[in-house]
């Protein structure tokens, strides 16, 4: 049977205690927010692009449960460094890991460290604090001003 | 005066199961309460050897079904002491009465200039529908503040309330902190001034015993799936002569009496209110809920419900990184809280694993969210079929939760 700690493991925990890029950036030219009002999940993303089109920068703050912490936590290291434009094609593969099939392994290679959110697809009522930082990233890249909210 | 838990227990056949190899312990009913056998065999009664519209046919079907449907209304009538089943109307749930009010009588009622006086503790339900009126008509909303342990300030109502409050609407028990409020005196001193009270006991009728002759309040509105009936029917009580004045809420089949297309002649009450087929099985269930609340007794729910409440409030107080939200002095069934280092949606996660299904979220109170300074609680709300093992079994799986995120 699926267990609670394949959700909650031990990065998750981590991530969620100690958030990477945590807080406001000094220098950023994109951010954007993203409230989920059922849950109370908040955030806001700053993100610093350079003229080589590369994300030198990026940030989150707010607050959140675990899944929508750690998760935040995991996606700015995981772009942080790429290239802007490589960034729709990892929102596609993370939105693709957390509703797919139980039985579809994830591509552990491609995802990382975000792999450890697949567990997430076991708990459809918490996918939406998975995806939120990811929605609100994509708000803040296309510099949207609507909030973002998955729920 | 006591409860015999285990034939409680056993009226409840959903109560008999397990969740991930878990016994289910189900701590959520004031979202909504579990429906014992005798409410789900009168529904399935009614579908099975009376169903027919109400109020129309000759036939013996629709005559049962009518005796049935009005029978209900007779039963709750009763419960809650109205004067006559004239005073009852059947609405969709505490929701849907609430804006009958807003819209009928508030319509006809509250001009601009005018204020609604209601309080920091309301379900969004008895805020949204005043706010809409309000804006409609240029009316102002105001507020009774609260404090730290979740009461009313009542020296700040008896500053908010004037001759220009028009209605004072209160939630009789928080659904968000378990307060139970003063609604007598709240009634009594707004009728000092000339305001109506709408009280909303949706969280309230299945634990405390309503009189609303004593208490002379002028609309009392509930639902019956907080009270062991089904989902979908409520109902609004108020004064004959206040919902004599009102205009009709909806306009439709059972509401008139004569119907030209010049004009329409509207029926007497309680059906002026109740355009449309109304929910027959759904008021059948309502009527045989209340009679198994009756069967048990409000002395006997009361003093079980107190019991277990001291039992899990004292269980949490000695809980390390847990924080009450909601300890007033008077209050009944529910355990709000958050839990230091756990998110209340993680903890709604790793309870429902261990079988405890508890509310994680803002419980539709957003402002007192707001006022305790939390994003979201997690609440534990008990009912009469709830045991101490059950309330073990939830701070066992509070354990775990905090061991996970040590």
């Amino acid at each position: 049977m699926f267990e609670l700690r394949d959700l909650y493991q031990q990065v998750i925990v981590d991530h969620n205690k100690s958030p990477r890029n945590f807080g406001k950036l000094e220098t950023f030219n994109h951010e954007a927010d993203g409230y989920n009002p059922l849950c109370g999940d908040r955030l806001h993303v700053y993100l610093n692009v350079n003229s080589d089109g590369l994300i030198e920068d990026v940030s989150f703050e707010g607050e959140g449960c675990a899944i929508s912490v750690a998760s935040a936590s995991l996606m700015t290291d995981a772009i942080k460094g790429t290239p802007l434009s490589e960034f729709s094609q990892k929102f596609d593969m993370f939105q693709h890991m957390v509703t797919a099939d139980l039985d579809e392994v994830p591509d552990d290679e491609a995802l990382g460290k975000l792999a450890v959110l697949s567990g997430v697809r076991e708990f459809p009522s918490r996918i939406k604090c998975a995806v939120l930082c990811w929605h609100t990233m994509k708000s803040a890249v296309s510099d949207s001003d609507e909030v973002a909210k998955t729920e | 005066m006591s409860i015999d838990l285990n034939a409680v227990r056993a009226d409840f056949p959903i109560l008999d199961q397990q969740l991930y190899g878990k016994p289910l312990v189900y701590l959520d009913n004031a979202a909504t309460t579990q429906k014992p056998q005798c409410v789900i065999d009168a529904i399935s009664h009614y579908y099975e050897h009376d169903n027919a519209n109400v109020h129309r046919g000759v036939h013996t079907l629709s005559e049962r079904a009518t005796a049935a449907y009005e029978g209900a209304r007779k039963i709750i009538a009763a419960f809650f002491n109205a004067r006559s089943e004239r005073e009852v109307i059947f609405t969709r749930g505490t929701t849907e009465a609430i804006n009958l009010v807003a819209s009928s009588w508030g319509g006809a009622n509250i001009r601009a200039g005018d204020e609604v006086l209601i309080t920091h503790m309301e379900h969004h339900s008895n805020i949204v529908p005043w706010q809409m009126l309000c804006e409609h008509v240029g009316a102002t909303l105001k507020v009774v503040p609260i404090n730290e342990k979740g009461e009313l300030i009542m020296a700040a109502f008896d500053e908010l309330l004037s001759e220009r409050t028009k209605l004072v609407g209160v939630v009789h028990m928080s659904n968000a902190l378990g307060t139970i409020n003063p609604i007598s005196t709240i009634i009594e001193k707004a009728h000092a001034v000339g305001a109506k009270v709408l009280v909303d006991g949706a969280q309230a009728a299945a634990h405390v015993a309503v009189d609303v002759q004593a208490v002379d309040v002028d609309f009392y509105v509930t639902s019956a799936h907080k009270m062991y009936g089904p989902t979908g029917i409520g109902v609004l009580i108020a004064k004959e002569s206040i919902l004599e004045a009102m205009p009709p809420y909806q306009g439709g089949g059972d509401m008139i009496r004569v119907v030209t297309f010049e004009k329409t002649e509207f029926n007497d009450l309680p059906y002026k209110f109740e355009a449309g087929t109304p929910h027959i099985s759904g008021a059948i269930g309502f009527g045989r809920a209340i009679e198994y609340i009756q069967s048990i007794g409000f002395a006997a729910i009361e003093k079980r419900e107190k019991e277990l409440l001291a039992y899990a409030t004292a269980k949490a107080e000695a809980f390390e990184g847990l924080r009450l939200i909601g300890t007033a002095g008077t209050k009944a069934c529910v355990l709000s809280f958050v839990l230091e280092g756990v998110h209340p949606h993680d903890l709604g996660t790793i309870l429902d694993r261990e079988g405890v299904a508890i509310r994680a979220g803002h419980h539709c109170a957003m402002p007192v969210m707001q006022f305790f300074k939390v994003p979201a609680t997690a609440r534990a709300s008990f009912s009469i079929y709830n045991t101490e093992a059950e309330v073990d079994a939830l701070f066992a799986a509070l354990k775990k939760a905090q061991e996970i995120f040590s």
